[in-house]
């Protein structure tokens, strides 16, 4: 008869054994943004979706062709946020936007670093800030924010 | 009686009745199970129905508030698992658990479905658990809440020439004012949009007040497919048509001051063919509520939101489900002839789902 102290002990792993790959274009898109680009993707007629997605978002068509954009674009929408939560982008007040990077045909959500909120209007020029590129790594926090072009 | 034909399905199916919580800012001393029990038994007192009278049961609620998987499961402790029966669950508003328990009806030998959402917002952090709704790799990671978005919307509204600011005010003062007449509403005052102009931004362009509340709360409804509902009340709320149409997920692609699923599936629905005497829009945030009624088409002659819709109590998971039952009690007490329903799910109004419910003739 076994020991009745003695104690059965197994290694137990918690884990998450998957390999998650992001694509050939999610994948394109984040490698961009860790070297410090911004790219799209071809949809149906031509449009540049930005950021880019497998299928055209309005057809369901397979989408191909990554093309540069960017980095300055302009601002479709915005909401300012005087009081940023604990998990936003940036600690100080700053602005949610939709931006429409040159050469794309839709708009990426992302945040404008701004003194004041009266010089974030829709149609106002902004330009990509990226960090420094040893802290990159394929993530949108690639790009630090987005700020008022030419200031 | 002559039951009104439906444009969508093989069998009319009609909500013959409703039951629903107060909705409060923090339920505390109730959980789930707890929450939704005294509701399901008065959806059933209404019906003078059983659970042996059911032949489906169908709800929506999230896992996400709970924080554990499966949790919805623990919810049928409410309804009761013995006898078994044929049940289902969607991650999604009570409204589509109403849609999965329709399209259920169509078949013969099921005619009697019972419909339940619930949700507890109070229980975590609600931008944080709407955040995990968005895109994985491009938006989630930034955590952007749902007003926030909102704003993006509501901005892009204003820019286009669709709103003011002093729309969203009015919409949000008329919604409170309803809400006085509800007693499920949580959140029903007397203010002018000239007050509510005062308010401080919560995001700009969006003032205090054009954001719903956030709401703990449970709702069901019983349908009844062919004249059986007539057995149950003396005029059931027929849906004559349903629709569900989705937006791009990637909401940079659309034009947010517009809803073209909205529209399409209130063309599918057949909302323009007839006067719509009442709607009930899940417009959570005030702005939406001009763009679904721009989107559907509805014209000043239809009331909007008679109980305060959800500006004025906004369980998740739920409020899409008590927007039918604010339509639906209104076609059963004979106040509306013809009404419309409507649930939204995603990030600014990327679901839409479009009901219309009528009396018989």
């Amino acid at each position: 008869m076994a020991d009745p102290t003695e104690i059965y002990t197994s290694p137990h792993v918690l884990e998450y054994p998957y390999a998650r790959s992001t694509g050939p274009i999610i994948g394109a898109f984040l490698t961009a943004l860790r070297d410090g680009k911004i790219v799209g993707v071809k949809g149906s007629k031509g449009r540049v979706i930005v950021p880019p997605t497998e299928y055209d978002p309005d057809t369901a068509e397979e989408t191909s062709g990554i093309v540069d954009v960017g980095p300055g674009g302009v601002i479709e929408t915005w909401a300012w946020v005087d009081t940023p939560r604990f998990d936003a982008p940036l600690d100080t007040p700053f602005a949610w936007a939709l931006i429409r990077l040159d050469g794309a045909d839709t708009a990426m959500l992302h945040v404008v670093a701004a003194p004041t909120s009266d010089v974030v209007v829709t149609g106002t020029r902004v330009t990509a800030e990226f960090r420094p590129a040893a802290e990159r790594v394929g993530s949108m926090h690639d790009l630090r924010c987005f700020v008022l072009e030419g200031k | 009686m002559s039951t009104p034909p439906p444009r969508q399905g093989t069998r009319p199916v009609a909500i013959v009745a409703c039951a629903q919580s107060k909705s409060e800012r923090r339920i505390e001393q109730a959980n789930e199970v707890e929450l939704l029990m005294p509701v399901v038994t008065e959806v059933y007192a209404n019906a003078g129905m059983t659970k042996d009278d059911v032949d489906f049961i169908c709800s929506g609620s999230t896992d996400y508030l709970i924080g554990g998987p499966f949790s919805f499961v623990t919810a049928l402790d409410a309804v009761g698992v013995w006898p078994p029966k044929a049940e289902s669950h969607v991650e999604m508003d009570g409204a589509w658990a109403l849609y999965e328990a329709w399209v259920t009806l169509q078949e013969e030998g099921k005619d009697v479905a019972l419909v339940y959402g619930f949700g507890k917002s109070s229980l975590g952090d609600l931008s944080r658990i709407l955040a995990l709704q968005l895109d994985p790799y491009t938006m989630a990671p930034m955590w952007p809440d749902q007003v926030s978005l909102a704003a993006l919307q509501a901005q892009a509204m204003i820019d286009q020439g669709l709103a003011t600011e002093e729309d969203f005010a009015r919409i949000a003062s008329r919604a409170r004012h309803n809400a006085l007449s509800n007693p499920n509403a949580q959140v029903a005052n007397e203010k002018t949009m000239e007050e509510l102009m005062k308010d401080d931004y919560a995001v700009a362009p969006l003032r205090r007040h054009t954001l719903p509340p956030l709401s703990d709360g449970a709702a069901a409804i019983i349908l009844v497919a062919g004249d059986r509902a007539y057995d149950v009340v003396d005029r059931p709320a027929w849906i004559t048509g349903i629709d569900h149409r989705v937006d791009a997920h990637a909401f940079g692609a659309r034009n947010l001051a517009e809803s073209r699923s909205t529209t399409k599936a209130a063309e599918n629905a057949g909302v323009s063919a007839g006067p719509v005497d009442i709607a009930e829009l899940h417009a959570p945030f005030a702005h939406q509520e001009i763009l679904l009624r721009r989107a559907m088409g509805l014209n000043e002659s239809t009331v909007i939101n008679p109980s305060g819709g959800p500006l004025a109590a906004n369980p998740l998971m739920a409020g899409g489900l008590i927007r039918f039952i604010e339509a639906a009690n209104r076609i059963m007490d004979g106040s509306a002839n013809r009404a419309v329903a409507h649930a939204t799910s995603g990030p600014v109004l990327q679901q839409n789902l479009v009901a219309v419910l009528e009396g018989a003739s």
